[in-house]
Protein backbone atom coordinates (compact mmCIF):
# COMPACT_ATOMS: atom_id res chain seq x y z
CA UNK A 1 0.00 0.00 0.00
CA UNK A 2 2.06 2.63 -1.25
CA UNK A 3 0.88 4.01 -4.27
CA UNK A 4 3.17 7.38 -4.34
CA UNK A 5 5.84 5.68 -4.09
CA UNK A 6 7.56 7.86 -1.32
CA UNK A 7 9.82 7.19 1.46
CA UNK A 8 9.81 3.58 0.54
CA UNK A 9 10.34 2.54 3.77
CA UNK A 10 7.38 3.81 5.40
CA UNK A 11 4.02 3.18 4.86
CA UNK A 12 1.06 5.21 3.75
CA UNK A 13 -0.60 4.78 7.40
CA UNK A 14 3.01 5.28 9.23
CA UNK A 15 3.49 8.77 7.52
CA UNK A 16 0.16 9.89 8.35
CA UNK A 17 0.85 9.03 11.44
CA UNK A 18 3.89 10.61 11.78
CA UNK A 19 2.84 13.88 9.72
CA UNK A 20 0.29 14.74 12.13
CA UNK A 21 2.18 13.83 15.16
CA UNK A 22 4.68 16.61 13.79
CA UNK A 23 1.61 19.08 13.51
CA UNK A 24 0.59 18.58 16.33
CA UNK A 25 3.96 19.10 17.79
CA UNK A 26 4.59 22.48 15.55
CA UNK A 27 0.89 24.26 16.62
CA UNK A 28 2.46 23.51 20.47
CA UNK A 29 5.55 24.57 20.08
CA UNK A 30 4.25 27.92 18.27
CA UNK A 31 1.77 28.16 21.03
CA UNK A 32 4.45 27.91 23.47
CA UNK A 33 6.51 30.56 21.10
CA UNK A 34 4.05 32.79 20.92
CA UNK A 35 3.00 32.86 24.67
CA UNK A 36 7.02 33.23 25.40
CA UNK A 37 7.66 35.94 23.38
CA UNK A 38 4.43 37.88 25.19
CA UNK A 39 2.99 37.87 21.45
CA UNK A 40 -0.03 36.48 23.15
CA UNK A 41 -0.65 38.25 26.21
CA UNK A 42 0.46 35.87 29.36
CA UNK A 43 -2.90 37.72 30.78
CA UNK A 44 -4.65 35.83 27.91
CA UNK A 45 -3.06 32.70 28.05
CA UNK A 46 0.20 31.04 29.51
CA UNK A 47 2.72 28.67 27.94
CA UNK A 48 1.59 25.19 27.26
CA UNK A 49 4.51 23.74 29.43
CA UNK A 50 3.40 25.81 31.97
CA UNK A 51 -0.14 24.35 31.87
CA UNK A 52 1.70 20.56 31.81
CA UNK A 53 3.97 21.27 34.68
CA UNK A 54 0.96 23.12 37.01
CA UNK A 55 -1.32 20.04 35.68
CA UNK A 56 1.14 17.74 37.36
CA UNK A 57 1.42 19.31 40.25
CA UNK A 58 -2.30 19.80 41.20
CA UNK A 59 -2.38 16.09 40.37
CA UNK A 60 0.72 15.12 42.56
CA UNK A 61 -0.61 17.75 45.19
CA UNK A 62 -4.35 15.82 44.97
CA UNK A 63 -5.92 19.19 44.89
CA UNK A 64 -7.76 17.69 41.72
CA UNK A 65 -8.63 14.23 43.10
CA UNK A 66 -11.98 14.89 44.06
CA UNK A 67 -13.40 16.29 40.93
CA UNK A 68 -11.41 14.13 38.96
CA UNK A 69 -13.10 11.74 41.32
CA UNK A 70 -16.76 13.22 40.46
CA UNK A 71 -16.56 13.89 36.57
CA UNK A 72 -15.29 10.24 35.86
CA UNK A 73 -18.34 8.64 37.68
CA UNK A 74 -20.68 10.99 36.69
CA UNK A 75 -19.26 10.60 32.93
CA UNK A 76 -19.12 6.79 32.99
CA UNK A 77 -22.80 6.36 34.08
CA UNK A 78 -24.42 8.57 32.33
CA UNK A 79 -22.35 6.73 29.47
CA UNK A 80 -23.17 3.16 31.17
CA UNK A 81 -27.00 3.99 30.83
CA UNK A 82 -27.15 5.38 27.55
CA UNK A 83 -25.15 2.74 25.81
CA UNK A 84 -27.81 0.12 27.69
CA UNK A 85 -31.09 1.95 27.28
CA UNK A 86 -30.01 3.45 24.10
CA UNK A 87 -29.61 -0.43 22.74
CA UNK A 88 -32.57 -1.81 24.18
CA UNK A 89 -34.56 1.09 23.07
CA UNK A 90 -33.31 0.93 19.59
CA UNK A 91 -33.54 -2.39 19.07
CA UNK A 92 -37.24 -2.21 20.38
CA UNK A 93 -37.87 0.83 17.98
CA UNK A 94 -36.26 -1.23 15.37
CA UNK A 95 -38.75 -4.31 15.87
CA UNK A 96 -41.60 -1.76 15.62
CA UNK A 97 -41.93 -0.18 12.17
CA UNK A 98 -44.85 1.82 12.86
CA UNK A 99 -43.56 3.53 16.14
CA UNK A 100 -40.92 4.28 14.66
CA UNK A 101 -42.49 6.03 11.52
CA UNK A 102 -44.01 7.87 14.31
CA UNK A 103 -40.57 8.60 16.39
CA UNK A 104 -38.59 9.11 13.41
CA UNK A 105 -38.81 12.96 13.24
CA UNK A 106 -38.32 13.30 16.42
CA UNK A 107 -34.91 11.50 16.74
CA UNK A 108 -34.25 13.50 13.30
CA UNK A 109 -34.36 16.89 15.90
CA UNK A 110 -33.31 15.75 19.00
CA UNK A 111 -29.41 17.29 18.86
CA UNK A 112 -31.40 20.07 17.37
CA UNK A 113 -32.58 21.01 20.82
CA UNK A 114 -29.92 23.21 22.97
CA UNK A 115 -30.66 21.11 26.09
CA UNK A 116 -28.41 23.36 27.95
CA UNK A 117 -31.39 25.26 28.49
CA UNK A 118 -33.21 22.58 30.70
CA UNK A 119 -30.37 22.77 33.35
CA UNK A 120 -32.35 24.31 35.98
CA UNK A 121 -35.19 22.04 35.39
CA UNK A 122 -33.00 19.06 36.09
CA UNK A 123 -32.01 20.60 39.13
CA UNK A 124 -35.54 21.64 40.62
CA UNK A 125 -36.49 17.39 40.14
CA UNK A 126 -33.26 16.53 41.14
CA UNK A 127 -31.49 18.44 43.60
CA UNK A 128 -28.67 20.28 43.68
CA UNK A 129 -26.23 16.82 43.46
CA UNK A 130 -25.17 14.76 40.10
CA UNK A 131 -28.12 13.54 39.79
CA UNK A 132 -29.20 16.36 37.44
CA UNK A 133 -25.58 16.07 35.69
CA UNK A 134 -25.96 12.41 34.77
CA UNK A 135 -29.44 12.94 33.45
CA UNK A 136 -28.40 15.66 31.00
CA UNK A 137 -25.46 13.40 29.83
CA UNK A 138 -27.79 10.53 29.76
CA UNK A 139 -30.37 12.84 27.68
CA UNK A 140 -27.76 13.97 25.30
CA UNK A 141 -26.05 10.75 24.81
CA UNK A 142 -28.94 7.81 24.71
CA UNK A 143 -30.27 9.08 21.20
CA UNK A 144 -27.23 8.55 19.53
CA UNK A 145 -26.42 5.05 20.46
CA UNK A 146 -30.32 4.55 19.58
CA UNK A 147 -29.56 5.89 16.11
CA UNK A 148 -26.42 4.06 15.69
CA UNK A 149 -28.42 0.45 17.15
CA UNK A 150 -31.31 1.14 14.31
CA UNK A 151 -29.29 1.86 11.67
CA UNK A 152 -26.85 -1.22 12.44
CA UNK A 153 -29.41 -3.55 12.49
CA UNK A 154 -31.24 -2.25 9.74
CA UNK A 155 -28.53 -3.18 7.73
CA UNK A 156 -28.16 -7.69 9.30
CA UNK A 157 -28.02 -8.53 5.85
CA UNK A 158 -31.10 -10.86 4.80
CA UNK A 159 -29.07 -14.06 3.72
CA UNK A 160 -27.34 -14.24 7.39
CA UNK A 161 -30.81 -14.38 9.20
CA UNK A 162 -31.95 -16.90 6.93
CA UNK A 163 -28.92 -18.84 7.80
CA UNK A 164 -30.03 -18.73 11.34
CA UNK A 165 -32.93 -20.13 10.79
CA UNK A 166 -31.65 -22.88 8.36
CA UNK A 167 -29.19 -23.84 11.19
CA UNK A 168 -32.31 -23.45 13.01
CA UNK A 169 -31.01 -21.09 16.00
CA UNK A 170 -32.45 -20.41 18.85
CA UNK A 171 -33.59 -16.42 19.05
CA UNK A 172 -30.27 -15.94 21.49
CA UNK A 173 -27.93 -18.08 19.61
CA UNK A 174 -29.16 -15.82 16.33
CA UNK A 175 -28.46 -12.55 18.43
CA UNK A 176 -25.23 -13.58 19.76
CA UNK A 177 -23.60 -15.26 16.62
CA UNK A 178 -25.44 -13.36 13.98
CA UNK A 179 -26.76 -10.23 14.68
CA UNK A 180 -24.51 -8.52 16.98
CA UNK A 181 -21.26 -9.30 15.25
CA UNK A 182 -23.15 -8.12 11.66
CA UNK A 183 -24.35 -4.47 13.59
CA UNK A 184 -20.97 -4.39 15.50
CA UNK A 185 -19.43 -1.24 13.23
CA UNK A 186 -22.45 0.46 13.74
CA UNK A 187 -23.00 -0.04 17.47
CA UNK A 188 -19.09 0.67 18.00
CA UNK A 189 -20.05 4.01 16.46
CA UNK A 190 -22.86 4.55 18.97
CA UNK A 191 -20.05 3.63 21.34
CA UNK A 192 -17.97 6.64 20.27
CA UNK A 193 -20.47 9.07 19.81
CA UNK A 194 -22.59 9.02 23.16
CA UNK A 195 -19.33 8.64 25.43
CA UNK A 196 -18.09 11.89 22.94
CA UNK A 197 -21.89 13.68 24.39
CA UNK A 198 -22.05 12.31 27.73
CA UNK A 199 -18.57 14.23 28.06
CA UNK A 200 -20.20 17.17 26.80
CA UNK A 201 -23.06 17.23 28.29
CA UNK A 202 -21.80 16.71 32.18
CA UNK A 203 -18.98 18.74 31.78
CA UNK A 204 -21.23 21.67 30.60
CA UNK A 205 -23.11 20.84 33.17
CA UNK A 206 -20.65 21.20 36.11
CA UNK A 207 -19.51 24.21 34.23
CA UNK A 208 -23.01 26.34 33.91
CA UNK A 209 -24.35 25.03 37.37
CA UNK A 210 -22.95 22.54 39.94
CA UNK A 211 -20.51 22.72 42.90
CA UNK A 212 -18.08 20.57 42.03
CA UNK A 213 -16.12 18.06 38.87
CA UNK A 214 -13.71 19.48 36.39
CA UNK A 215 -15.86 21.95 34.46
CA UNK A 216 -17.37 23.13 37.70
CA UNK A 217 -13.33 23.35 38.66
CA UNK A 218 -12.54 25.80 35.35
CA UNK A 219 -15.79 28.23 35.93
CA UNK A 220 -14.04 28.48 39.54
CA UNK A 221 -10.84 29.04 38.93
CA UNK A 222 -11.99 31.55 35.73
CA UNK A 223 -13.71 33.57 38.61
CA UNK A 224 -11.62 33.89 40.52
CA UNK A 225 -8.19 34.98 37.98
CA UNK A 226 -6.43 31.44 38.81
CA UNK A 227 -5.06 31.59 35.51
CA UNK A 228 -2.64 28.82 35.60
CA UNK A 229 -4.99 26.48 37.41
CA UNK A 230 -7.69 27.00 34.68
CA UNK A 231 -5.60 26.17 31.67
CA UNK A 232 -3.80 23.06 33.51
CA UNK A 233 -7.82 21.89 34.21
CA UNK A 234 -8.62 22.80 30.70
CA UNK A 235 -5.65 21.15 29.40
CA UNK A 236 -6.33 17.99 31.52
CA UNK A 237 -10.07 18.10 29.67
CA UNK A 238 -8.86 18.18 26.19
CA UNK A 239 -6.38 15.62 26.93
CA UNK A 240 -9.38 13.23 28.02
CA UNK A 241 -11.06 14.33 25.36
CA UNK A 242 -8.55 13.30 22.82
CA UNK A 243 -7.50 10.08 24.62
CA UNK A 244 -10.17 8.45 24.72
CA UNK A 245 -11.30 9.32 21.01
CA UNK A 246 -7.98 7.99 20.11
CA UNK A 247 -8.05 5.05 22.23
CA UNK A 248 -11.31 3.76 20.64
CA UNK A 249 -10.09 4.88 17.17
CA UNK A 250 -7.56 2.38 17.62
CA UNK A 251 -9.71 -0.15 18.74
CA UNK A 252 -12.21 0.54 16.01
CA UNK A 253 -9.56 0.04 13.80
CA UNK A 254 -8.19 -3.31 14.89
CA UNK A 255 -11.93 -4.75 14.93
CA UNK A 256 -12.38 -3.49 11.24
CA UNK A 257 -9.22 -5.47 10.53
CA UNK A 258 -9.92 -8.14 12.15
CA UNK A 259 -12.98 -8.22 9.95
CA UNK A 260 -11.49 -8.30 6.67
CA UNK A 261 -9.27 -10.76 7.62
CA UNK A 262 -12.45 -13.44 8.70
CA UNK B 1 -52.26 11.84 6.54
CA UNK B 2 -50.86 9.21 8.81
CA UNK B 3 -47.78 11.18 8.98
CA UNK B 4 -50.14 14.17 10.28
CA UNK B 5 -51.57 12.01 13.62
CA UNK B 6 -48.01 10.68 14.13
CA UNK B 7 -46.80 14.25 14.47
CA UNK B 8 -50.11 15.24 16.91
CA UNK B 9 -49.32 11.89 18.77
CA UNK B 10 -45.94 13.15 19.88
CA UNK B 11 -46.72 16.49 20.33
CA UNK B 12 -49.62 15.23 22.79
CA UNK B 13 -46.98 12.49 24.40
CA UNK B 14 -44.44 15.77 24.84
CA UNK B 15 -47.01 18.37 26.22
CA UNK B 16 -48.57 15.04 28.91
CA UNK B 17 -44.82 14.54 29.56
CA UNK B 18 -44.40 18.40 30.55
CA UNK B 19 -47.42 18.79 32.10
CA UNK B 20 -46.34 15.80 34.82
CA UNK B 21 -43.21 17.17 35.25
CA UNK B 22 -44.64 20.66 36.46
CA UNK B 23 -47.29 18.56 38.33
CA UNK B 24 -44.21 16.82 39.98
CA UNK B 25 -41.95 19.73 40.62
CA UNK B 26 -44.25 23.01 40.73
CA UNK B 27 -43.75 26.36 39.92
CA UNK B 28 -40.35 26.49 41.04
CA UNK B 29 -38.74 24.83 38.01
CA UNK B 30 -41.09 24.65 35.17
CA UNK B 31 -44.41 26.53 34.51
CA UNK B 32 -47.43 24.32 32.76
CA UNK B 33 -47.73 23.90 29.17
CA UNK B 34 -50.39 26.69 28.85
CA UNK B 35 -49.24 29.18 31.10
CA UNK B 36 -45.30 28.96 29.21
CA UNK B 37 -47.74 29.27 25.97
CA UNK B 38 -49.77 32.39 27.10
CA UNK B 39 -46.44 33.99 28.71
CA UNK B 40 -44.63 33.08 25.47
CA UNK B 41 -47.31 35.15 23.16
CA UNK B 42 -47.24 38.06 25.33
CA UNK B 43 -43.20 38.08 25.27
CA UNK B 44 -43.68 37.82 21.72
CA UNK B 45 -45.78 40.90 21.42
CA UNK B 46 -43.17 42.87 23.19
CA UNK B 47 -40.53 44.68 21.98
CA UNK B 48 -37.97 44.10 24.07
CA UNK B 49 -37.86 40.57 23.37
CA UNK B 50 -37.48 41.11 19.46
CA UNK B 51 -34.03 43.46 20.43
CA UNK B 52 -33.09 39.98 22.21
CA UNK B 53 -34.02 38.58 19.36
CA UNK B 54 -32.71 40.59 16.85
CA UNK B 55 -29.37 40.60 18.43
CA UNK B 56 -29.29 36.35 18.57
CA UNK B 57 -30.28 36.09 14.76
CA UNK B 58 -27.66 38.52 14.01
CA UNK B 59 -25.16 36.84 15.91
CA UNK B 60 -26.37 33.49 14.28
CA UNK B 61 -26.41 34.48 11.01
CA UNK B 62 -22.40 35.84 11.24
CA UNK B 63 -21.45 32.43 13.15
CA UNK B 64 -23.06 31.05 10.66
CA UNK B 65 -22.17 32.30 7.24
CA UNK B 66 -18.41 32.07 8.81
CA UNK B 67 -18.70 28.29 9.73
CA UNK B 68 -20.65 27.92 6.20
CA UNK B 69 -18.50 29.09 3.93
CA UNK B 70 -15.13 28.50 6.13
CA UNK B 71 -16.43 25.07 7.00
CA UNK B 72 -17.28 24.44 3.51
CA UNK B 73 -13.86 26.16 1.52
CA UNK B 74 -11.59 24.01 4.25
CA UNK B 75 -13.37 20.49 3.79
CA UNK B 76 -13.15 21.21 0.08
CA UNK B 77 -9.45 21.35 0.27
CA UNK B 78 -9.03 18.69 2.57
CA UNK B 79 -11.04 16.68 1.05
CA UNK B 80 -9.20 17.41 -2.72
CA UNK B 81 -5.35 17.10 -0.56
CA UNK B 82 -6.09 13.30 0.23
CA UNK B 83 -3.01 13.04 2.49
CA UNK B 84 -3.68 16.05 4.34
CA UNK B 85 -7.42 14.76 4.40
CA UNK B 86 -6.31 11.71 6.25
CA UNK B 87 -3.70 14.07 8.18
CA UNK B 88 -6.29 16.25 9.88
CA UNK B 89 -9.59 14.00 10.11
CA UNK B 90 -9.47 12.18 13.02
CA UNK B 91 -7.99 15.41 15.07
CA UNK B 92 -11.08 16.91 13.50
CA UNK B 93 -13.38 14.43 15.34
CA UNK B 94 -10.90 15.11 18.68
CA UNK B 95 -11.58 18.44 18.56
CA UNK B 96 -15.33 17.83 17.71
CA UNK B 97 -15.93 15.74 21.10
CA UNK B 98 -14.43 18.12 23.25
CA UNK B 99 -16.61 20.44 25.74
CA UNK B 100 -16.71 23.59 23.95
CA UNK B 101 -18.22 25.35 26.87
CA UNK B 102 -14.78 25.10 28.77
CA UNK B 103 -13.06 26.92 26.41
CA UNK B 104 -15.61 30.41 27.14
CA UNK B 105 -12.80 31.95 29.42
CA UNK B 106 -9.96 31.54 26.53
CA UNK B 107 -13.05 33.28 24.48
CA UNK B 108 -13.60 36.31 26.33
CA UNK B 109 -10.26 36.88 27.26
CA UNK B 110 -9.31 36.73 23.55
CA UNK B 111 -12.57 38.87 21.91
CA UNK B 112 -14.14 40.23 25.18
CA UNK B 113 -17.55 40.46 25.81
CA UNK B 114 -20.10 41.22 22.96
CA UNK B 115 -20.53 40.43 19.46
CA UNK B 116 -17.16 39.12 18.47
CA UNK B 117 -17.12 36.44 21.41
CA UNK B 118 -20.90 35.00 20.58
CA UNK B 119 -20.04 34.40 16.96
CA UNK B 120 -16.84 32.76 17.87
CA UNK B 121 -18.60 30.81 20.45
CA UNK B 122 -21.19 29.81 17.18
CA UNK B 123 -18.01 29.56 15.04
CA UNK B 124 -16.31 26.90 17.09
CA UNK B 125 -19.34 24.49 17.49
CA UNK B 126 -20.68 24.79 13.89
CA UNK B 127 -17.97 24.91 11.47
CA UNK B 128 -15.92 21.07 12.19
CA UNK B 129 -19.63 18.90 10.98
CA UNK B 130 -19.59 21.05 8.36
CA UNK B 131 -15.76 20.48 7.51
CA UNK B 132 -16.37 16.63 8.13
CA UNK B 133 -19.19 16.14 6.09
CA UNK B 134 -17.60 18.28 3.18
CA UNK B 135 -14.52 16.66 3.45
CA UNK B 136 -16.42 12.94 3.23
CA UNK B 137 -18.10 14.35 -0.13
CA UNK B 138 -15.41 14.75 -1.69
CA UNK B 139 -13.23 11.58 -0.73
CA UNK B 140 -16.40 9.48 -1.73
CA UNK B 141 -16.83 11.09 -5.42
CA UNK B 142 -16.81 7.88 -7.70
CA UNK B 143 -13.53 8.71 -9.93
CA UNK B 144 -15.30 7.49 -12.65
CA UNK B 145 -17.15 10.84 -12.78
CA UNK B 146 -13.75 12.78 -12.36
CA UNK B 147 -12.09 10.33 -15.31
CA UNK B 148 -15.48 11.46 -17.68
CA UNK B 149 -14.97 14.96 -16.88
CA UNK B 150 -11.39 14.65 -18.03
CA UNK B 151 -12.28 12.45 -20.90
CA UNK B 152 -14.77 15.16 -22.29
CA UNK B 153 -11.83 17.80 -21.53
CA UNK B 154 -13.98 20.08 -19.07
CA UNK B 155 -12.47 22.77 -17.87
CA UNK B 156 -11.46 23.47 -14.19
CA UNK B 157 -14.44 25.89 -13.88
CA UNK B 158 -16.89 23.78 -15.97
CA UNK B 159 -15.33 20.29 -13.85
CA UNK B 160 -15.99 22.00 -10.33
CA UNK B 161 -20.13 23.13 -11.34
CA UNK B 162 -21.57 20.25 -13.22
CA UNK B 163 -19.48 17.29 -12.07
CA UNK B 164 -18.19 18.07 -7.87
CA UNK B 165 -20.70 20.54 -6.86
CA UNK B 166 -23.94 17.79 -7.66
CA UNK B 167 -21.64 15.38 -6.60
CA UNK B 168 -20.92 16.83 -2.90
CA UNK B 169 -24.25 18.77 -2.47
CA UNK B 170 -26.03 16.32 -0.62
CA UNK B 171 -23.42 15.85 2.01
CA UNK B 172 -22.59 19.30 2.38
CA UNK B 173 -26.79 20.28 2.74
CA UNK B 174 -26.43 17.38 5.70
CA UNK B 175 -23.36 19.35 6.91
CA UNK B 176 -25.28 22.02 7.40
CA UNK B 177 -28.30 21.29 8.84
CA UNK B 178 -26.06 19.92 11.63
CA UNK B 179 -23.80 22.98 11.64
CA UNK B 180 -26.80 25.01 11.99
CA UNK B 181 -28.13 23.52 14.65
CA UNK B 182 -24.53 23.47 16.87
CA UNK B 183 -23.58 27.36 15.54
CA UNK B 184 -27.06 28.42 17.46
CA UNK B 185 -26.23 26.04 20.54
CA UNK B 186 -22.74 27.91 20.49
CA UNK B 187 -24.05 31.39 19.73
CA UNK B 188 -26.65 31.15 22.88
CA UNK B 189 -24.11 29.05 25.15
CA UNK B 190 -22.27 32.50 24.09
CA UNK B 191 -24.93 35.02 25.43
CA UNK B 192 -25.44 33.37 28.33
CA UNK B 193 -21.82 34.02 29.52
CA UNK B 194 -20.32 36.80 27.30
CA UNK B 195 -23.12 39.32 26.42
CA UNK B 196 -25.53 41.28 28.07
CA UNK B 197 -28.08 40.78 25.05
CA UNK B 198 -29.61 38.04 23.02
CA UNK B 199 -32.06 34.83 23.50
CA UNK B 200 -29.19 33.12 25.50
CA UNK B 201 -28.90 36.06 28.30
CA UNK B 202 -32.58 36.21 29.06
CA UNK B 203 -31.92 32.04 29.73
CA UNK B 204 -29.49 33.10 31.88
CA UNK B 205 -30.73 36.07 33.15
CA UNK B 206 -34.29 34.04 34.14
CA UNK B 207 -32.27 31.34 35.79
CA UNK B 208 -29.97 33.90 38.38
CA UNK B 209 -33.46 35.81 39.22
CA UNK B 210 -35.44 32.62 38.94
CA UNK B 211 -37.78 33.91 36.76
CA UNK B 212 -39.06 30.18 36.06
CA UNK B 213 -41.73 31.51 33.69
CA UNK B 214 -39.11 33.33 31.83
CA UNK B 215 -36.53 30.99 31.18
CA UNK B 216 -39.00 28.64 30.45
CA UNK B 217 -41.17 30.44 27.41
CA UNK B 218 -38.03 31.46 26.17
CA UNK B 219 -36.48 28.04 25.97
CA UNK B 220 -39.40 27.13 25.23
CA UNK B 221 -39.32 29.58 22.24
CA UNK B 222 -35.69 28.50 20.97
CA UNK B 223 -36.77 24.85 20.62
CA UNK B 224 -39.60 25.73 18.63
CA UNK B 225 -37.66 27.73 16.10
CA UNK B 226 -34.55 24.92 16.05
CA UNK B 227 -36.63 22.25 15.72
CA UNK B 228 -38.96 24.15 12.69
CA UNK B 229 -35.37 24.98 11.61
CA UNK B 230 -34.52 21.85 11.74
CA UNK B 231 -37.05 20.23 9.87
CA UNK B 232 -37.26 22.81 7.07
CA UNK B 233 -33.82 21.65 6.75
CA UNK B 234 -34.18 18.13 6.64
CA UNK B 235 -36.60 18.24 4.15
CA UNK B 236 -33.96 19.79 2.10
CA UNK B 237 -31.64 17.50 2.92
CA UNK B 238 -34.15 14.52 2.21
CA UNK B 239 -34.90 16.34 -1.08
CA UNK B 240 -31.35 16.78 -2.44
CA UNK B 241 -30.51 12.97 -1.34
CA UNK B 242 -33.24 11.55 -3.20
CA UNK B 243 -32.23 13.48 -6.58
CA UNK B 244 -29.12 12.35 -6.11
CA UNK B 245 -29.93 8.88 -5.72
CA UNK B 246 -32.27 9.03 -8.58
CA UNK B 247 -29.48 10.96 -11.03
CA UNK B 248 -27.23 7.74 -10.01
CA UNK B 249 -30.14 5.24 -10.57
CA UNK B 250 -30.19 6.74 -14.12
Amino acid sequence: MNPGGHAPGLSRAARIGWTRTAVVVGLVLLLELLCRTHVIKPLTMIPPSVMAVELGRLIAAGEITDDILQTASEVGTAFAVSVLAGFALGALVQALPRVRRAIDPLLASWYAVPFFVFYPLLVALFGMNVLPLIAIGVVFATPAMMLSTIAGLDRVPRVLRKLARVHRMSPLQEVALITLPSAAPHLFTGLKLSFAYAFIGVIAGEFILSGGGLGYGIAYAYESFENRKMYALMLLVLLVAIGVNGALHVWEARLARRRGHA
Amino acid sequence: MKKLTDSLVILAVVLAIWQGLYAYAGDVAITSPLRTFAFAGELLTHAPFWGHAAATLLAFAYALAISAAAGIALGLLLGLRRFAGDVAEPMLASLYTIPKVTLYPVMLLVFGLGMSAKVAFGVIHGMIPVILFTLAAVKNIPPVLLRTARALHLRPVQTAVTVLAPAVMPEIVTGLRVGFALTLLGVLIGEMFASQRGLGFLIINGINSHDVRMTTAVAVIVVVFAVFANGAMLALDRRVHHAGNRAAGN
